[in-house]
């Protein structure tokens, strides 16, 4: 189905999920404003939320079966199913944010209905970044994203920490925009637009393959997602930021946010440099390697649980990095499906960890799960599936999802960043594995020790099906495998329609 | 018994069902009481063993390459399948695996107190990647299986191994786990390789890869190298092996049983089935041979002459599975079809006899909680039939004629000393000192004056351990006495990977069988 931007109805199908989701969160706001004062009020707003997810995912899905594609000139946003599926994840993520959120705030006793309002506005923002064709959309979803998580990160005014994480992050978050802001500056000095398809049109005619304006342009776009991805050596906000922010928006920076960066990133380097791969190869290699490096090395030295789970997504962030490097469909298609089950297994254990700590998990250390095996033999299972996923091992979801990097890595001729991945993930283990092993070889330490652990009933089942979905995918990947590769179709040359790139030998 | 297996069409469901039994076993008994869980456990695997021995008659040496094959589709966009066979290396691979487990769980029934269910469940899906490992045909699938079997084993050591089992087990994980990820990239690189090659058939299936690959000289070197370092740790070779005597000590009997028995084989399983026939042309190489070979010998001694001043006995018998490894590693490498097969049949002596070996030593420590060589003395007068069987375990650990022991070994020296007489030479010395750090630690443990109270009191055998030890030592005398019908079902297995290797056919040599008798 094509949509025409230049009619209303085209418009209005083209930006019909960001559309739904931001009238909802409008009205939310409105409805919390109307019961703030009630006992509630924070829990009714949450589960008003749902719904306005499930229409949203709902009016996505509808785009990707009918096959939407832009017609006519550029337009400021595109349709292609990349951005559907993005979408997809980033509305899931939020989903599962708020149903952990429900009672982990009423735990914590944060009573601000309009978390979940800027929850939405947050997934709004990161949509357009997933959908963004002009670099000035980029921006715009990317501050609407960033100031909904800077609110969100310190949303417990109580808290020191979280008002430091809020901080920390809102310099260094603005200190990011004013980057990208300069290399989009930079950009259109050079090519004298903004919009992806054109510019990757301009750089062979006027030949700024190696123009000075364009590559510092280039440079500044990458310094402000590499802050957004937390990247090494643009992480040093990370740690501090989920360490004290709460537990659940915790889980969402950490999947969603980097989610939606991600895949603005995959799609400028894609769209709009897709000739200078050599070029950006190099950055992204490095980027890559010292960010899994890191990230691994440095998570390896974490007591606290929630520190080391960032730090691990810092890693994580590098095995992304890793499948675009060759600036390939199949790099693209790794980088969907890597991100959905990222999504899935890290806030499963950011979930988790927020069961188990109660009031301040910020001092939940690997050693405080000694013995949960014992008493909570299912949540014990739960965390040991999103370990072993993390860690990337067969039968696991992740195993699939880096074995698609890898795939990537070195069918595009990157045999060596590959081979520094695995090593990495060796050293993974290395603090993935204490978390198994205090949870089943070591005692409790004292008869109470997990008595404080109430598992709500809604959580308990969410979390049972992201378990289960987790190792379902890890052996029957074929359906996501699908869409993944569907979706990075959008990048393809025009012309090169649904290749397959494997053809399969029977026997 | 084969015009049976064909009315029941067992080639076309065996390997899978020996595949799926323990898996639905595993299910089984976590569904019912623990009280039942080892009878179950039990009863599941002696069903696998009852399925496998079929494999016996199904398996035609004359036939195909593999057979009892089995194929279904999986993940068809990155050309991965379930493709799973068996050949004369892997026949004996899996009935030693099913033929080992029903007595590991019998071996566990009083030794395993805490979370049976669990123990028992993890044996089964151990089970399950063990055999998988062996028949998988695809490179994918047989990578899941090489890591799914780690995850078994990790929780059997660490949640019912002794005092250091913490460490013993993350050091296990991380060491086989960093081998095999690196052996990972080697097979994607396989893989896009032999795609190209094959003009964009893209696949994963074992034979697709051995035809198609052909990468340039120094890719290959690399790629061996990936491979070699997994599975000589796994093996494991000097100096790889640091990691075994954490393993097998910390282990639970039916652990260390499972490890030495089984796991080790994994390594010169590779080694035997990827990473010689991917790259001869590197394993042949000059100085490769040379440094394989030196190691394999350097195990050999190595291996013997520590566990010869080892105080424990579990830790005497984990290092003198070094030893033996070497033997198996020396014999590949030696390129006859004596050498590779005497290489196999140490690789059956050693899970029959080591796995004895282990048995013995749980069933002791379990009645003196003690397992110091010194602690003991003079057991002959207190436990005669406990002193017999472990005097003969012990002889067909060493080698001597007439039991199991002998045959591998001296098939594997016979064969090097065509090629690397002086690796042979050396070997043999290795034969010695076997002898000499096992009899010594015999003397000590069953002769020598009775001088200790606590040894006065010791039972003998009870029924459940006869159990246990009779069909070992059954398989012992059988191999040893009549090893002909094992080495035909070898030898075209055996010679296949020789001219795999080497290229061209190798000498008829088929008198090693009279021989060996």
């Amino acid at each position: 189905m094509p949509l025409d931007f230049d009619t209303v109805g085209g418009l209005l199908r083209g930006f019909l999920p960001e559309l739904v989701l931001t009238v909802w969160a409008m009205a939310l706001l409105l409805d919390a404003a109307w019961h703030h004062r009630d006992e509630g009020a924070t829990r009714r707003a949450g589960l008003l939320a749902l719904p306005g997810l499930v229409f949203a995912a709902a009016a996505v899905v509808w785009l990707w079966a009918s096959n939407a594609t832009p017609a006519g000139l550029a337009t400021s946003i595109t349709v292609d199913k990349f951005r559907l599926a993005v979408d997809l994840i980033v509305l899931l993520a939020a989903a599962l944010a708020v149903l952990f959120s429900l009672d982990y705030l009423e735990r914590e006793r944060i009573r601000v209905p309009e978390y979940y309002a800027l929850l939405l506005f947050a997934a709004v923002g990161m949509m357009l970044l997933a959908g963004g064709e002009d670099l000035f959309v980029l921006f715009l979803g990317l501050e609407l994203m960033s100031v909904c998580v800077y609110v969100l990160a310190g949303i417990d005014r109580r808290s020191p920490v979280g008002g430091e994480a809020a901080l920390k992050y809102f310099l260094l978050g603005a200190f990011a925009s004013a980057f990208f802001l300069y290399g989009i500056a930079l950009l259109y000095g050079a090519t004298g637009t903004t919009k992806l398809s054109l510019i990757a049109q301009q750089i062979a005619p006027l030949h700024l393959e190696s123009h000075p304006m364009l590559l510092a342009g280039m440079a500044l776009l990458f310094v402000g997602f590499g802050f957004k991805v937390a990247a090494v050596p643009f992480h040093m906000w990370t740690p501090d930021v989920y360490d004290g922010a709460p537990t659940p928006v915790t889980g969402f920076m950490a999947t969603a946010v980097k989610a939606a960066a991600f895949a603005a990133l995959v799609r400028v380097l894609l769209e709009a440099f897709p000739g200078l791969q050599p070029v950006w190869a190099h950055v992204i290699w490095w980027l890559a390697a010292v960010t899994m490096v890191v990230g691994n090395l440095v998570a390896l030295a974490q007591r606290s649980l929630k520190r080391m789970l960032a730090y691990s997504s810092i890693a994580h962030a590098g095995y992304l990095l890793t499948a675009l490097v060759g600036g390939s469909t199949e790099g693209a298609a790794a980088f969907l499906i890597y991100l959905l089950f990222y999504t899935l297994m890290t806030l499963g254990a950011f979930a988790i960890l927020a069961l188990k700590g109660r009031e301040g998990e910020r001092d939940v250390t690997t050693e405080d799960l000694a013995g949960l095996s014992e008493t909570h033999p299912w949540l014990a299972l739960a965390m040991t599936v999103c370990m072993l996923s993390l860690l990337g091992f067969p039968g696991t979801a992740g195993f699939i999802g880096k074995w698609y990097i890898l795939a990537a890595a070195t069918g595009g001729g990157y045999g060596s960043l590959a081979a520094l991945l695995v090593v990495t993930s060796v050293v993974s283990a290395g603090y993935y594995l204490p978390v198994i092993m205090a949870m089943y070889m070591k005692p409790q330490a004292h008869d109470q020790a997990h008595a404080g652990i109430r598992i709500p009933r809604v959580a308990g089942v969410v979390l049972a099906v992201m378990v289960a979905a987790l190792l379902v995918f890890g052996v029957w990947p074929n359906p996501v495998l699908g869409a993944a590769r569907t979706g990075s179709h959008a990048f393809l040359p025009p012309g090169v329609a649904s290749v397959s790139v494997h053809s399969q030998v029977p026997n | 018994m084969t015009a049976f297996l064909v009315t029941v069409e067992y080639a076309r469901w065996a390997v899978s069902a020996l595949l799926l039994i323990p898996l639905a076993g595993a299910l089984l008994v976590w569904a019912c009481p623990a009280a039942a869980a080892k009878r179950v456990a039990l009863g599941v695997t002696l069903v696998e063993f009852v399925v496998s021995v079929g494999l016996w008659w199904a398996y035609d040496p004359a036939g195909a390459a593999f057979q009892v094959a089995g194929w279904l589709p999986w993940i068809p966009a990155w050309g991965i399948a379930y493709r799973v066979g068996v050949d004369g290396i892997s026949l004996f691979m899996v009935l030693l695996t099913t033929f080992l487990m029903p007595l590991a769980v019998l071996g566990s029934w009083t030794g395993i107190t805490r979370r049976e269910k669990a123990y028992y469940a993890l044996m089964l899906v151990l089970t399950t990647g063990m055999i998988g490992v062996f028949v998988a045909l695809d490179l994918f699938l047989f990578y899941v299986f090489w890591e799914l079997m780690l995850i078994p084993m990790y929780f059997i050591i660490g949640v019912w191994g002794g005092k250091g089992r913490l460490y013993a087990s993350i050091k296990f994980f991380l060491y086989t786990m960093l081998g095999s990820l690196l052996m990972l990239v080697a097979i994607l690189i396989l893989y896009f390789n032999a795609g190209r090659a094959a003009g964009g058939q893209y696949s994963f299936a074992y034979e697709h890869i051995l035809h198609y690959a052909a990468l340039p000289v120094t890719a290959q070197f690399w790629l061996f190298g990936a491979f070699f370092l997994a599975f000589a740790i796994k093996v494991p070779m000097v100096p790889f092996h640091t990691w075994l005597p954490d393993a097998h000590v910390e282990a639970p009997t039916a652990g260390s049983v499972i490890l030495a028995g089984i796991l080790l084989k994994m390594g010169t399983y590779g080694f035997l089935r990827f990473a010689l026939p991917f790259f001869p042309f590197v394993a042949m190489n000059r100085t490769v041979t040379a440094v394989v070979v030196t190691l394999a010998v350097a195990g050999i001694l190595y291996g013997a002459l520590v566990a010869m001043v080892q105080p424990d006995f579990k830790k005497l018998i984990a290092y003198s599975s070094v030893s033996h490894l070497g033997f198996v590693v020396l014999g590949i490498w030696a390129m006859t079809v004596q050498s590779v097969q005497g290489a196999l049949m140490v690789m059956i002596n050693h899970g029959i006899s080591t796995g004895a070996l282990f048995f013995l030593v749980g069933m002791i420590y379990e009645r003196r909680h003690s397992r110091l060589l010194a602690d003991f003395g003079g057991l002959a007068r207190v436990v005669p039939a406990f002193a017999a069987v472990l005097t003969v375990v012990s002889l067909s650990s060493i080698g001597l004629p007439g039991t199991n022991g002998f045959v591998g070994e001296f098939l594997v020296l016979l064969g090097t000393f065509r090629t690397h007489p002086v690796a042979a030479g050396i070997a043999a010395a290795g034969v010695i000192f076997a002898a000499a750090y096992l009899l010594w630690a015999l003397q000590r443990v069953i002769y020598y004056p009775l001088d200790k109270e606590e040894n006065r009191k010791l039972t003998d055998l009870t029924r459940r351990e006869w159990g246990v030890l009779v069909p070992l030592l059954a398989v012992i005398l059988w191999l040893g006495l009549a090893p002909g019908p094992v080495l035909r079902r070898m030898e075209p297995s055996a010679r296949r990977f020789i001219e795999m290797v080497q290229g061209h056919p190798a000498p008829a040599v088929a008198a090693a069988v009279g021989e060996a008798r």
